[in-house]
C-alpha cells in the first residue's frame, strides 16, 4: 500500500449524485475526495433519458415527486443553461387513450405547483408539427431536456475549481473501519495500477444501483432492486418539444430531443444486480419502443436509428416493507449511524436525475451536520461553469464554434479556435480546439471520456469517418502518441454494442462502412 | 417497421462518404465553403435543433446539383441546401439581389429601353456604378434585344403555324424573351422543318431559377404555379431551349418549392431530346445542308447533368452531317445564373471556370454547343469562342428551300 491522504469527505460514485454531492461540500468549504471506478456518469447518469422533469409524469401516481421536480426543474434551467435546452414539453392523449385521465392530470400537476396547460389539438400540432396529428387532448408543461454528461461535468469542474479531488478510474475496494465506524476508503488506481488509502470521518456512498455492494462492505444491508430501460436514439431530432403519453406511465411514451437527436423510451425490466454492468437491449425492447414511439411521432417509422442503449435504474427497497419488493419513492437518503450503528457512514440513492442538486443538498447537510460544520448551502443560485451569462459579439462565428458553445457554455472561450479549429468530427462539429479543451480541463482519458464531453462520434456517422483522425488527436493531445489504435479498437466496440440491436436499413449500410473504413485504419479483425 | 426508412431530402441516408465533397465545384476553389456533406445532411441535423445554425457559407452553393449526381446514396443534397437557404437565409445586398433575380421585371423594362439600356450598360462609368451596386464591373450584361420575342412570334410566326396538323407548345424562358430572341426563332424554324406547329403557353412566367437562388421562394413559388397551371393547359409536349428552365420546373418546383406537380416531369422537356427520339424512331425526317460544316464542341451544363441528358443533345449533333464533335470531361462554368454576376463571387466564379476554359480552347473548335444560357455569357467572355444552342446549330444546318 502506497500513499495515504486525508479528506474531510470521501464520495465513492461519480454518477450526477456523486459530483453534485462533491460539488455542494466543496462550495461549502469541504475537502472533499470523489472516486468513481470508471468515467464519471459511468451508471445510469449516463444511461438515461436526459429528459428535466416537470413533474407531471408523476402528478397523479407520486405528489411528492412531482412538487420535488418543478422546484427542481427551475433551479437547473438557471444553475446549468448550457446543459438544459428549454423545449417545453407535451402530454398528448390519444383516441385509444381516456380523455378523463388528461382532467385529473392536470389538476394533480396544478395541485403540485406545475403550470399545466390544456391546449387545443389544433395549437399542439402547429406548436409540434412532429406530433400524432390523430391526438384528441393535448397538455402543454414545463418539461425540459438536459444533457446528464454535461451537468456531470460542469459540477465535477466546479467541485474541483473548489479544491475537490475529482478521481476517475479509482474502484473502491473496501471500506476501512475502526472501532466500528467507517474512517476511509481503500482504492485501487486502474490508471496507476496501484492500491491506495484515504481517510475521512464521514464517507458517501453514492454508487446508484452498485451502493448494495458498497454497503455491505460497511455490514449495512442496503437492498437494490434494480430495473432495466432501454432506449433508441435516431439520427437527428423529429420533435422539438418533448413528447409524452397522457396516461398512467407505461412503456416507451417519452420521446425527448436532445441535442440534435431524438430519444424514445424506456422500458421497465427488472434484472439481477449481477447483470448490471453488463447491460443488452432485446430485438423486442427495440420493437416495443419503435411501436410506442411512432405512436407519439409517426415520423420515426422514416428516421434511421442510430443506436440504442439501456441503463439501470437506482431503485431501493423500501425499508417499510418487510417482503422486500416495494419500492421506496423519491430520494433515499440513509444515514447508517442511525440506521444500522454505522458512524461516519452515509449512503444516497434512488431520485432521478432532476432531483440530483436536491439530493445533494440533503447529503451535504448531513455531512456538515456530522463534522460540526455550519455553512449554508448554495447550489441553488450559483451557476454551474459555462452557464454564465456570456454574449459573443462575433456574429459570424464559425458552425462549430457555436456548436461547441451550445455543448460548453461560456466555457468555450477558454478554447484555442485560433490554433486548433480544424473539424475532426464532422457529423457533431467537433474540432481539435474542444478536444484539447477536454483533455486539459475536463479529465479525459480516452474515447469514451471524449465521446461524453464533446459528442465525438455520436452523430450520423458514428465515427466510421472522424474516428482516426479524432483518436490521432486525442493521443497527441495526451502525450502519448502510441495510443491510438487502442483508441480506435475501444471506441470502435463501444459502438458496435449499440448499433447491433438497430443494425438494419441505413444503419446496416453504415455499419458495414464503418467495417471497411475502420478495417483500414486498424490493423486487426474487429 | 423501419425497413425502408426515407426521410426528407433522404437525408438520413447519407453514409458520410464525401464523395459528394469531392466533385462540388465551388468547394475546390472556396476554401469558406463547407463542401455539400456538410452544408447540406451535416448541416441540416444541426439547422433542425437550432435554426440559427444555418451557416451563411451556403450563399456561395452553385446549385449545380453535380453533388446529388455523384451520391451514392441518393442524397438529395443540393436540394437539403436549397432548401435552408429558403428558409433560414437572407439576402446579402437585397435591393441587387431582387434586380438579379427578376429577369422577367428587368427584361420587359430593358427591352422597351433597350436602345438605350445596352450602350449604358456597357458603359464604363455605368459599369462602375454597378460595382458599387454588387454586380461585378468585369461582367458583361447581355444585352436586351429591341424586340421580344413574343412580340415577334405573334407577328411573324403564328398565322403560320396553323397550317401544321401536330403542335408542340414552346417555353421560351426569359433569355430568349429578352435578350436572345434568334434562338427561339430558330427553334420555331427547326420544329416546323419537323413537320410540327408551334404555339405559345397562354401565360409564361420566368422559371424562377434565379429567384430561388437569390432566396425569394415565396414569389418563385407563386410564378412556379402560374406555369405549371399554363403548362397543364397546353395540350401538347411542353418543349424548351435552355436546360436550366427545364431542369427547374422539372425538378425545383416539386423538391424545393414544394408545388405538387409530379405530372410536369412527362409534359415538359428539352427540344433536343424530343427531336432526337422522333429521328431516332423515324417519325421526323429532316433535310441538311449538304455544304454545312463547324467543329464544334459540346459543353455539358450541370443542370443538363443533373437531367442525364446530355447524351441527347451529342447524338443530335452528330447526326448533322459536317458536324465534327468534340466532347471534353463534364465541369462547371462557375457562373451559376445570377451567382458570377455578383462582384463578391466573381473569383470563385473565375477560377471554377477556368479548367473548362482552358478545355475548350483546347478543342480547337469553331463553336461551343451548350443547352444553357448562362453558361453561354460565361464561357463567351472566358475563351472568345462563340457559343450556340444545339438548336441553332441545328437550324443553321437546315436546308431550307
Ligand atoms: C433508462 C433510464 C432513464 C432515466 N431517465 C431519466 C430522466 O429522463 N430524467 C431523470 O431525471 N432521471 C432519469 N433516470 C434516473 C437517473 O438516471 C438516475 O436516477 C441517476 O442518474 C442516478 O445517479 P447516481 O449518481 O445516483 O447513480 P449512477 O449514475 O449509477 O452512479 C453511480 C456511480 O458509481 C460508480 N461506482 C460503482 N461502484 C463503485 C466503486 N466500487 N468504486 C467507485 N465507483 C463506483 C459507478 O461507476 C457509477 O458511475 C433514468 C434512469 C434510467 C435507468
Ligand atoms: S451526401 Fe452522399 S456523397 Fe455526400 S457524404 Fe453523404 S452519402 Fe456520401
Ligand atoms: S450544388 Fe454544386 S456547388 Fe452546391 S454543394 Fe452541390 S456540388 Fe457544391
Amino acid at each position: 500500500m502506497a500513499e495515504s491522504s486525508s479528506f474531510d469527505v470521501i464520495i465513492i460514485g461519480g454518477g450526477i449524485t456523486g459530483v453534485g454531492t462533491a460539488r455542494d461540500c466543496a462550495l461549502r468549504g469541504l475537502k472533499v475526495l470523489l472516486l468513481e471506478k470508471a468515467d464519471l456518469t459511468n451508471g445510469a447518469s449516463g444511461r438515461n433519458h436526459g429528459l428535466l422533469h416537470s413533474g407531471a409524469r408523476y402528478a397523479v401516481t407520486d405528489m411528492e415527486s412531482a412538487a420535488e421536480c418543478i422546484r427542481e426543474n427551475r433551479i437547473i434551467r438557471q444553475i446549468a443553461s448550457n446543459c438544459v435546452e428549454q423545449t417545453e414539453g407535451l402530454f398528448i392523449t390519444l383516441p385509444q387513450d381516456d380523455l378523463q385521465y388528461q382532467a385529473l392530470f392536470v389538476e394533480r400537476c396544478r395541485e403540485a405547483g406545475i403550470d399545466a396547460r390544456e391546449i387545443d389539438p389544433a395549437m399542439a400540432r402547429a406548436m409540434e408539427p412532429s406530433v400524432n396529428p390523430s391526438l384528441i387532448g393535448a397538455v402543454k408543461v414545463p418539461d425540459a431536456s438536459v444533457d446528464p454528461f454535461r451537468l456531470a461535468s460542469a459540477n465535477a469542474l466546479d467541485a474541483a475549481n473548489h479544491g475537490a479531488q475529482i478521481r476517475t478510474y479509482c474502484e473502491v475496494l473496501s471500506l476501512l473501519k475502526d472501532s466500528g465506524a467507517v474512517v476511509g476508503v481503500r482504492y485501487f488506481d486502474r490508471k496507476k495500477k496501484e492500491t491506495l488509502c484515504a481517510y475521512a470521518p464521514v464517507t458517501v456512498n453514492a454508487a446508484g444501483i452498485w451502493g448494495q455492494t458498497i454497503a455491505a462492505m460497511a455490514g449495512c444491508e442496503i437492498k437494490m432492486l434494480p430495473a432495466k430501460g432501454s432506449l433508441l436514439v435516431f439520427g437527428h431530432r423529429v420533435n422539438k418539444m418533448v413528447i409524452n403519453r397522457c396516461r398512467k406511465p407505461s412503456n416507451a411514451d417519452i420521446l425527448v430531443p436532445g441535442d440534435v437527436v431524438c430519444v424514445i423510451g424506456t422500458t421497465s425490466d427488472k434484472v439481477g444486480l449481477d447483470e448490471c454492468d453488463n447491460i443488452k437491449v432485446t430485438p423486442a425492447e427495440v420493437e416495443l419502443l419503435l411501436r410506442e414511439g411512432c405512436s407519439l411521432a409517426p415520423e420515426l417509422e422514416n428516421t434511421r436509428i442510430l443506436r440504442a442503449y439501456a441503463g439501470v435504474r437506482p431503485l431501493v427497497a423500501s425499508d417499510d416493507d418487510p417482503t422486500g419488493r416495494s419500492t421506496s419513492r423519491g430520494i433515499v437518503l440513509l444515514d447508517h449511524e442511525t440506521r444500522d450503528g454505522v458512524p461516519g457512514f452515509i449512503s444516497i440513492t434512488g431520485g432521478k436525475l432532476t432531483s440530483y442538486r436536491l439530493m445533494a443538498e440533503q447529503t451535504a447537510n448531513l455531512v456538515c451536520r456530522k463534522l460540526g460544520v455550519n455553512r449554508k448551502c448554495l447550489t441553488a443560485t450559483e451557476p454551474l461553469p459555462g452557464s454564465e451569462k456570456h454574449s459573443n459579439p462575433d456574429r459570424e462565428l464559425s458552425i462549430a464554434f457555436k456548436a461547441a458553445e451550445g455543448r460548453h457554455g461560456s466555457l468555450t472561450g477558454k478554447m484555442d479556435f485560433s490554433q486548433k479549429s480544424e473539424v475532426l468530427c464532422e457529423c457533431e462539429h467537433v474540432t481539435r480546439a474542444e478536444i484539447a479543451y477536454a483533455v486539459k480541463t475536463l479529465g479525459v482519458r480516452n474515447m469514451i471520456d471524449l465521446r461524453r464531453r464533446t459528442r465525438v462520434g455520436m452523430g450520423t456517422c458514428q465515427g466510421s469517418f472522424c474516428i482516426k483522425k479524432v483518436a490521432e488527436a486525442l493521443a497527441c493531445e495526451l502525450g502519448c502518441p502510441e495510443m491510438e489504435q487502442e483508441f480506435i479498437r475501444e471506441y470502435v466496440q463501444e459502438r458496435w454494442k449499440g448499433m447491433t440491436p438497430v443494425c438494419w436499413g441505413d444503419s446496416l449500410r453504415e455499419a458495414e462502412y464503418m467495417r471497411k473504413q475502420i478495417g483500414r485504419n486498424i490493423n486487426d479483425e474487429i | 417497421m423501419q425497413e425502408h426508412n426515407i426521410s426528407k431530402g433522404n437525408f438520413e441516408q447519407c453514409l458520410k462518404c464525401n464523395i459528394c465533397t469531392q466533385v462540388c465545384p465551388m468547394f475546390e476553389v472556396n476554401p469558406h465553403y463547407p463542401g455539400p456533406k456538410q452544408a447540406g445532411p451535416d448541416g441540416e441535423r444541426y439547422r433542425l435543433k437550432d435554426p440559427s445554425f444555418f451557416d451563411l457559407t451556403l450563399k456561395y452553393c452553385l446549385n449545380c446539383k453535380s453533388c446529388e449526381v455523384a451520391c451514392p446514396s441518393g442524397v438529395k443534397v443540393g436540394d437539403i441546401i436549397q432548401i435552408a437557404r429558403l428558409k433560414y437565409g437572407r439576402q446579402s445586398n437585397p435591393l441587387r439581389d431582387r434586380m438579379l433575380a427578376s429577369t422577367d421585371l428587368v427584361g420587359t423594362v430593358a427591352s422597351v429601353l433597350a436602345p438605350v439600356a445596352n450602350p449604358i450598360l456597357a458603359f464604363g462609368p455605368a459599369k462602375r456604378v454597378m460595382d458599387i451596386f454588387g454586380v461585378d464591373h468585369r461582367r458583361t450584361f447581355p444585352k436586351y434585344s429591341g424586340e421580344k420575342f413574343e412580340q415577334w412570334f405573334k407577328k411573324n410566326a403564328a398565322p403560320a403555324q396553323s397550317r401544321f396538323k401536330e403542335h408542340v407548345a414552346y417555353f421560351h424562358g426569359c433569355y430568349v424573351n429578352y435578350n436572345y430572341p434568334q434562338l427561339g426563332k430558330d427553334f420555331v424554324k427547326v420544329m416546323n422543318a419537323c413537320g410540327y406547329g408551334v404555339s405559345l403557353l397562354e401565360k409564361e412566367r420566368c422559371c424562377g431559377v434565379a429567384l430561388i437562388s437569390n432566396g425569394f421562394g415565396k414569389q418563385a413559388a407563386v410564378q412556379a404555379a402560374q406555369n405549371v397551371d399554363s403548362i397543364r393547359k397546353a395540350g401538347a409536349p411542353v418543349l424548351t431551349t435552355s436546360s436550366t428552365c427545364t431542369f427547374t420546373i422539372r425538378d425545383e418546383y416539386r423538391n424545393v418549392l414544394g408545388l405538387d406537380c409530379a405530372d410536369m416531369a412527362s409534359t415538359v422537356e428539352l427540344a433536343v431530346k424530343w427531336i432526337y427520339e422522333k429521328i431516332a424512331s423515324g417519325k421526323v425526317n429532316l433535310r441538311f445542308r449538304p455544304d454545312f460544316h463547324l467543329k464544334v464542341v459540346y459543353h455539358t451544363a450541370c443542370h443538363m447533368q443533373k437531367l442525364g441528358w446530355a447524351l441527347f443533345s451529342q447524338e443530335l449533333l452528330k447526326m448533322i452531317p459536317g458536324v465534327e464533335l468534340v466532347v471534353p470531361e463534364q465541369h462547371c462554368c462557375g457562373i451559376a445564373g445570377t451567382f458570377g454576376f455578383k462582384k463578391e463571387n466573381y473569383g470563385y466564379s473565375q477560377a471554377i471556370g477556368q479548367p473548362l476554359f482552358d478545355s475548350l480552347l483546347a478543342a480547337g473548335a469553331d463553336a461551343v454547343a451548350t443547352d444553357c444560357e448562362t453558361c453561354k455569357w460565361q464561357i463567351e467572355s472566358g475563351t472568345g469562342i462563340p457559343v450556340l444552342n444545339p438548336i441553332s446549330i441545328l437550324a443553321m444546318a437546315l436546308l431550307t428551300d
